[in-house]
């Protein structure tokens, strides 16, 4: 071998190894003023999203037990906030566990309640329950998330609400929402999902859905309200959210929720 | 017994919104498009950049034909918004939480470096013109210089470089990107996959190979005074086999793996592909689309034949692959939505010719492209001998070689 090789190839690998060292001492090394500085941020509360520090923390509780599936808040909210027809800013569904499977179905969103099921399936049925589903005005929405110009976007107080005229109409909210709860309004011409019925919860009233409800299987309420129905069943822990896997930080809880319901 | 529903359903069972599919044939031309200039940049690339002189022929035409699919690109996506008027709002106020804000910069910024490059490529035809015929179209195109030497010539070739040199990254971000909408979609499962990015731009790059060669071919085949060059259209199907043996395998290994893990994925891509869409995707683009081609090019990469069999298989395979990649888009776009968010169902397609997002109104906007193309090579040379502003002849040591004839 040539003595100079020898000599170049050492220096070449003196070299890589001081570069590698030195991005090394780069990369990790940090002034101790940015490290104090990052140690003493706050960490936030999964599911809190420092709401409670606000005046208000709304959430929504559904009773699972308590709905018969009347449709009358699917028709109140349809007609408080003109609702196209055949699209659903709430709905209900009827499970029904047979041997063979589960049976699912929401005639026009249940808003005219549901018939009886099949007769194959009355001999069939294991159980049957009826669950209302709408918007879950998540505090990790994907929805707002996707929205290319930000028109979707989460209050502090806990609705994700739509700006409509900002709005482009892409869809993406659309596919980015796991829980089907948003539609493209032809209409209007932009996307379209419940409020909460922000603009009747901003006048101290209930969302019409919740007002409409003849059994009180849907309670609105305020986390920081101590004396809230809401705060109370929250507070029992026996609640679960639709699809957890999401990690959505929905803020619908359901109570007495079957695991077969998606 | 296997449910043909997902998760134990004994009902097709959607949600009430779900009625509508709302990403129709606007969002399936719209990759598609992207994927193609991406693809032919690539081509024209691997002459600028690369240095394969086998590829001079072509290396303009490639540019121009990315530049007409680039010049209707945004089409689709404005015809699909239901509010088009404020399509500018993604320039004005871009959410960076969401991938597609950025849609609006990438794409402009591509079409920016497309148009430079296209540009310091003709600048010398352009200066020739306004010399010769005086017109003020040719003196506008010049931008008010009409002197142009063989040093700055050499400026603009070295520019043209660079150009085409960050013009492949941003080609391949115009579409990687798109494929990031789609698999960072957590709530579908069809889509979700970090794979589906690569997956896209792969895809690409053989749908861009392959609609080149098709052009081409039918652009010389039928030339007066030059023929379709078979060297190269065996050359461009080897590139053309590689790369779509890559985005084949990647879209398998997709799939492979969510059928191999069988978890939550697997539970409702699996009733898909047997169900609503079999016939398009196990079928079409895996059966008919995907296979054949693999082994007809290797037979066109491997085993020498006639110069007429060449091109027609080479080209068959094109054609091929070019609807492959079509229909790909097809599955993953119609497909990802066709999968209930009920976890227990599937949304029919109902597709139809009028309307905004019809067949008609996509077949429109794929011909645009065509008759785009057509116009401007009546004014500007695209095939055929090079301008002496091309790198090809401007000076280089190591593309000294005079560009062989197009035929």
């Amino acid at each position: 071998m040539n003595p100079s090789d020898q000599t170049d190839r050492r220096s070449f690998l003196k070299m890589v190894a001081a570069g590698a060292i030195t991005t090394t001492v780069l990369m990790v090394y940090r002034p101790e003023s940015s490290a104090k500085a990052e140690g003493a941020s706050s960490v936030p509360i999964p599911g809190d999203g420092g709401a409670s520090k606000l005046k208000h923390d709304y959430a929504y509780v559904i009773r699972i037990d308590r709905c018969n599936g009347s449709g009358a808040c699917v028709r109140a909210c349809s007609a408080e906030n003109n609702v196209p027809e055949g699209l659903f800013r709430t709905w209900i569904e009827r499970y029904v566990k047979t041997g063979e499977g589960i049976y699912v179905d929401s005639p026009n969103g249940g808003m005219n309640g549901f018939a009886e099921v099949k007769d194959n399936f009355k001999e069939e049925a294991l159980s049957s329950w009826f669950v209302p589903k709408l918007c879950n005005h998540c505090r990790n929405p994907p929805c707002v998330q996707v929205c290319p110009v930000g028109a979707t976007f989460a209050s502090e107080e806990g609705f994700v609400l739509i700006d409509d005229k900002h709005c482009i109409g892409c869809a993406a909210c659309v596919h980015g929402c796991p829980y089907g709860s948003r539609f493209m309004n032809h209409e209007t011409g932009v996307a379209d999902k419940c409020t909460w019925c922000y603009h009747r919860v901003k006048r101290g009233q209930q969302p019409a859905c919740v007002e409409a409800c003849p059994t009180g299987a849907r309670l609105f309420g305020d986390l920081n309200d101590p004396e809230s129905e809401v705060t109370k069943l929250f507070a029992e822990d026996e609640w679960l959210v639709l699809k957890p896997e999401m990690h959505t930080e929905s803020y619908c809880f359901y109570v007495g929720l079957p695991r077969e319901v998606i | 017994m296997e449910h043909p529903l997902p998760n134990h359903s004994i009902n097709n069972f959607i949600f009430g919104n779900e009625a509508e599919i709302p990403w129709s044939f606007m969002i399936v031309i719209y990759p598609y498009i992207t994927g193609l200039i991406a693809g032919a940049f690539v081509v024209s690339s691997l002459y600028h950049v690369f240095k394969l002189k086998a590829f001079a022929g072509i290396a303009r035409f490639s540019l121009v034909v990315a530049f007409c699919f680039g010049i209707f690109a945004g089409f689709p996506l404005l015809i699909h918004l239901l509010q088009p008027t404020r399509a500018f709002n993604i320039f004005i106020t871009p959410h960076f939480t969401a991938a597609m804000s950025v849609f609006g910069y990438v794409y402009a910024s591509y079409m920016l470096l497309l148009t430079t490059e296209i540009w310091l490529v003709y600048r010398g035809f352009f200066v020739e013109k306004a010399r010769e015929t005086n017109r003020f179209i040719w003196k506008v195109l010049t931008l008010g210089v009409t002197d142009y030497t063989p040093e700055s010539a050499k400026i603009d070739r070295r520019l043209i470089n660079f150009l085409a040199g960050i013009g492949i990254p941003a080609a391949f971000t115009l579409h990687g990107y798109v494929g990031f909408i789609f698999g960072s979609i957590k709530a579908i499962a069809w889509w979700a996959t970090p794979l589906q990015p690569i997956i896209f731009l792969m895809s690409a790059v053989a749908s861009g190979i392959a609609m080149i060669l098709l052009m081409y071919t039918v652009l010389t085949i039928r030339r007066r005074g030059e023929r379709c060059d078979a060297d190269l259209v065996r050359k461009l199907a080897t590139c053309l086999w590689i790369a779509f043996l890559l985005a084949f395998t990647l879209e398998m290994l997709e799939v492979g793996y969510a059928y191999f893990e069988q978890g939550h994925h697997w539970s409702l891509i699996g009733p898909l592909l047997r169900g609503p869409l079999h016939e398009s995707y196990v079928v079409a683009q895996i059966g008919i689309l995907s296979l054949p081609p693999i082994v007809l090019l290797g037979f066109v990469t491997l085993v020498k034949m006639p110069r007429l069999l060449t091109i027609f298989l080479a080209n068959l395979c094109a054609l091929l692959i070019a609807a492959q990649v079509l229909f790909m888009r097809y599955n993953v776009v119609i497909g990802g939505q066709m999968i209930s968010k009920s976890d227990r169902g599937f949304v029919e397609f109902h597709w139809e010719w009028g309307g905004r997002e019809g067949a008609a109104m996509a077949i429109a906007i794929m011909i645009l492209p065509f008759i785009f193309y057509a116009v401007l090579s009546r004014f500007i040379p695209v095939l055929g001998e090079a301008h002496p502003a091309e790198p090809v002849r401007s000076g280089d040591d190591r593309l000294e070689e005079k560009r062989p004839p197009a035929g």
